[in-house]
């Protein structure tokens, strides 16, 4: 790439008239050589083959405020997320026996029925927070309706009963983890349920709707502290009852929630 | 230092209602609770290593839920044990460990109060020991510490009975004596994210190599001493 530089006394002098006179002065200017500019774009080859990619969430990371502002977001999805999709990809790299896994399938093989191998802290919090994502939106919270709350009134008793069971656990969890509203396949019912770390349900085999993440970084630089506020903040405003639905009319093709209790004579 | 004295765990009175033995915990019905120490220096003292903000943050939110917390629980326990509920005093082991764990930590604001020289002395001689150098073990604690999957501490400790230096961690906020009965702190690195996040975001690994400026190896070198003469 080159640029020509015009020639500084073409500007500068008074007496130029635009028009003809210009371009007579620009003919007999003595331009430079064509300059090389040095290349600031080249692209490396990266060392790194990428097997999974950061998935955007779907909203833009200012949407959520002013219940999970940006600022978090961007640390949160941007630099927590991606580094567990680099630390995911880096630790790929050495061990080809894990190529070719969906994202789902290499946390249930990597959780090794519970004695996970060193990639499944990665995969799995890459797995836990696009899930996290999705289960947001902007102008969320309120009550799911139809089916759904349905399901919710017979496993919990009420909406009230299962928010407060939610906020409940979230709140006795202690350390780093997540609390999720799981489909249980083989009880065939609804239930809150808290995990450590990265654990997930699907390690179970059992089919999540929510989730939400305690761990202290995904609340810390809103509210600090005060955990409470931040689950209160989540289940009034963020959890998105449309994606639940959408997860529960799925799940059903797998578990059979209508199936009557016949008693056995 | 009454600061010490209230560190030590003391034995429930259970409903024989002993008195209390002195010291600054309150008591009633025969049972000690615990109040939050004040740090020894200042909130602003342990700049640029950890912000003020952070050190308010930790030592009167997040340490203070601690004390509460574990006053309560050992409440519950006293009247579950009175009662002969032992259901319910299964139950508030979890709390008790976590909360009680939590307390053990306030050791880690003595444990942050130096200047950070070298350790001399006995200690220093059996770093070398057992890790080689200083530079060594502080590279050792700063892998284990960032390697460390979600919540908890990284410690060195000594063994009372082996005579020997380790580096442990433990997870949530599990004392030291979970990884070895005979195992005494010498030194522990908090690295819940709450200790570091607001200044340090989620790289782990700057802290942890901050930490060391203000790490009071004089205290650590007085208890290597206790332990191993």
């Amino acid at each position: 790439m080159g640029s020509f530089s015009l020639h500084s006394s073409c500007l500068a002098k008074p007496t130029l008239r635009w028009s003809n006179d210009c371009f007579q002065n620009l003919n007999s200017l003595k331009l430079p050589a064509l300059q090389r500019r040095p290349n600031f774009h080249s692209r490396k080859a990266s060392k790194v083959l990428a097997f999974y990619g950061l998935k955007s969430p779907p909203y833009k990371l200012d949407a959520l405020e002013p219940y999970m502002s940006k600022r978090l977001l961007e640390t949160h999805w941007g630099e927590h997320q991606r580094g567990y999709v680099e630390g995911l990809n880096k630790e790929l790299e050495k061990n080809d026996i894990l190529y070719g896994y969906t994202l789902d399938e290499l946390v249930k093989v990597t959780y090794n029925n519970g004695n996970p191998l060193p990639e499944f802290n990665n995969a799995a919090q890459v797995w836990n927070h696009d899930f996290f994502w999705e289960s947001m939106q902007p102008g969320g919270g309120g009550m799911p309706e139809l089916g759904l709350l349905q399901q919710i009134e017979k496993d919990f008793g009420s909406f009230t009963n299962f928010k407060e069971k939610f906020i409940e656990a979230a709140l006795s969890l202690f350390g780093s983890g997540w609390v999720w509203l799981v489909l249980k396949r083989r009880e065939k019912r609804l239930e809150v349920v808290k995990t450590s770390n990265a654990v997930n349900p699907i390690v179970w085999d059992d089919i999540p709707l929510i989730s939400l993440d305690v761990w202290e970084h995904a609340y810390y630089q809103d509210y600090k502290n005060d955990r409470g506020k931040y689950v209160n903040a989540f289940m009034n405003h963020l959890v998105s009852w449309h994606v639940v639905t959408a997860r529960i009319i799925r799940a059903e093709a797998f578990v059979n929630l209508g199936e009557p209790k016949i008693p056995v004579a | 230092m009454a600061f010490r004295a209230l560190l030590t765990r003391r034995t429930l009175a259970a409903a024989s209602g002993l008195g209390p033995n002195g010291g600054v915990a309150t008591s009633f019905r025969g049972l000690q609770t615990f109040s939050l120490p004040d740090l020894p220096y200042d909130y602003g003292a342990l700049q640029p290593a950890i912000s003020g903000e952070i050190m308010q943050l930790h030592h009167q939110k997040h340490h203070q839920a601690y004390v509460t917390n574990y006053n309560k629980a050992l409440e519950q326990l006293h009247d579950a044990m009175s009662k002969g509920d032992a259901p319910a005093v299964v139950k508030l082991q979890s709390a008790i460990k976590f909360n009680g764990g939590g307390l053990s930590d306030l050791i880690c604001w003595v444990m942050q109060a130096g200047g950070g020289e070298p350790p001399k002395g006995s200690l220093g001689w059996a770093i070398d020991n057992n890790f080689g150098s200083v530079d060594a073990l502080v590279q050792k604690m700063n892998a284990e510490g960032a390697a460390l999957q979600g919540s908890g501490w990284v410690w060195l400790g000594v063994d009372k009975e082996l005579k020997k230096l380790v580096v442990e961690t433990t997870s949530n906020q599990d004392p030291l004596v979970t990884k070895g009965p005979s195992l005494v702190p010498l030194i522990g690195i908090d690295v819940w994210e709450h200790a570091y996040y607001l200044q340090y975001k989620n790289v782990r690994p700057d802290y942890l190599k901050n930490i060391w400026k203000v790490i009071n190896w004089k205290y650590a070198s007085e208890v290597y001493e206790k332990e191993c003469p």
